[in-house]
C-alpha cells in the first residue's frame, strides 16, 4: 500500500467514476479511503476528507508539517509523499472541478484551514451558538457536532 | 550464486524475525531507557524525566509550552489534542501498548519535542521522561 505509483494507479479509477464533492451541504462527502492517511492525520484530529480544500493548499500544508498550526507534525518522506499524493488526487478542484465548495475562492487563494473557506464561513457563522463553540472547544473538532463527519455526514445540524 | 542466494534468504528470515523495519511490540519502556541511556552515557533520572515532561518551556511554539499542554498533569487519564481528539493515556499501567513501537516512540519524541522545547530531545532526556513515564 506504500508503493505511490501504485496507489496513483488505484487512484485512477476514482477519478473517473468516483463520487466528486457533494453537490450541497446535505449531501455525503465521499470518506478517506486511504489508510496510511488515515491512521497519521487521524492522529491528532479527525482526518478531513481530501474534497474539502483544493490541491494547492493540500500541497501548502504537506509542505509545511514541521509547522502545522503551531505543532510539528512532520513524516518522513516516504509517508508524506504517499498521503499528498491522495490528497491532491482527491481535492475539491481535481480534475478541473468547481463547485459551491470553491465559491468565492480566487485562483490564488491559499487557504489553509478548512474553517476559513467562504463556503464554511457562511455554513457556520450564523447558526452555531456560542454554546456549541465552546463545547467543541476548537473549529477543527467536527465530531463534537457532526457526529458521523468521519463517515462523511455533515447534515445533522 | 546458490550460496548468494541462501545467504540473502537467511538474511530476510532474521530481518523478519528481528521486526525490521520496526513494527509495533517491537521494544519495550526498559528496552527503550537503556539504549537512550547508553547512547547519552548517562543514568537515567525519573525526577528529572517529571520535572522535564510537567514543565513549562519557552524555546517552542507559543500554543504548546508544555508536555501537559495536551496530555495533562494526569498521566492514568486521557489527553486531548488541541484539535479536541482525545490522547489515550500515557502511563502503561492503564494503557500497556505505550512505548512498545520504537518507530511511533521516535516519531512523537521528534515532533512533540520541537513543538514544546523548539529543539529535538537528546537521548538523556529521552531516558528521563521514560524512566518516569514507565513508572506509572
Amino acid at each position: 500500500m506504500r508503493n505511490p505509483v501504485r496507489n496513483m494507479l488505484m487512484a485512477v479509477p476514482l477519478l473517473m467514476f468516483g463520487p466528486g464533492a457533494p453537490a450541497s451541504a446535505d449531501e455525503r462527502m465521499p470518506v478517506v479511503t486511504d489508510a496510511l492517511t488515515k491512521a497519521e492525520c487521524g492522529a491528532c484530529h479527525m482526518a478531513y476528507q481530501p474534497g474539502f480544500l483544493p490541491a494547492r493548499s493540500w500541497k501548502t500544508i504537506m509542505a509545511t508539517l514541521d509547522n502545522h498550526f503551531g505543532e510539528d507534525a512532520s513524516l518522513d518522506e516516504a509517508d508524506r509523499a504517499q498521503i499528498e499524493a491522495y490528497l491532491v488526487a482527491n481535492a475539491a478542484d481535481r480534475n478541473g472541478r468547481t463547485g459551491w465548495m470553491l465559491r468565492g475562492l480566487g485562483q490564488n487563494d491559499y487557504i489553509l484551514r478548512i474553517s476559513e473557506m467562504p463556503w464554511w464561513v457562511r455554513e457556520h457563522n450564523h447558526e452555531v451558538s456560542q454554546r456549541a463553540w465552546d463545547r467543541a472547544g476548537s473549529k477543527a473538532n467536527c465530531t463534537a457536532c457532526h457526529r458521523r463527519a468521519e463517515q462523511g455526514w455533515f447534515d445533522d445540524d | 550464486m546458490h550460496e548468494n542466494l541462501r545467504r540473502l534468504t537467511l538474511i530476510g528470515a532474521l530481518a523478519v524475525l528481528a521486526g525490521w523495519p520496526a513494527a509495533a511490540g517491537d521494544t519495550s519502556a526498559r528496552q527503550l531507557i537503556a539504549q537512550f541511556a547508553a547512547e547519552a552515557g548517562t543514568q537515567p533520572s525519573a525526577a528529572r524525566g517529571k520535572a522535564l515532561f510537567m514543565g513549562t518551556h519557552t524555546g517552542g511554539k507559543p500554543e504548546t509550552p508544555s508536555c501537559t499542554t495536551c496530555h495533562t498533569r494526569n498521566l492514568k487519564a486521557a489527553g486531548q489534542t488541541r484539535a479536541g481528539k482525545a490522547i489515550e493515556p500515557m502511563a502503561p499501567s492503564v494503557n500497556p501498548a505505550r512505548y512498545t513501537d520504537s518507530a511511533k516512540v521516535a516519531k512523537w519524541f521528534r515532533r512533540n519535542c520541537k513543538s514544546v522545547l523548539g529543539r529535538e530531545c537528546t537521548a538523556a532526556e529521552k531516558a528521563d521522561i521514560l524512566a518516569w513515564l514507565s513508572s506509572l
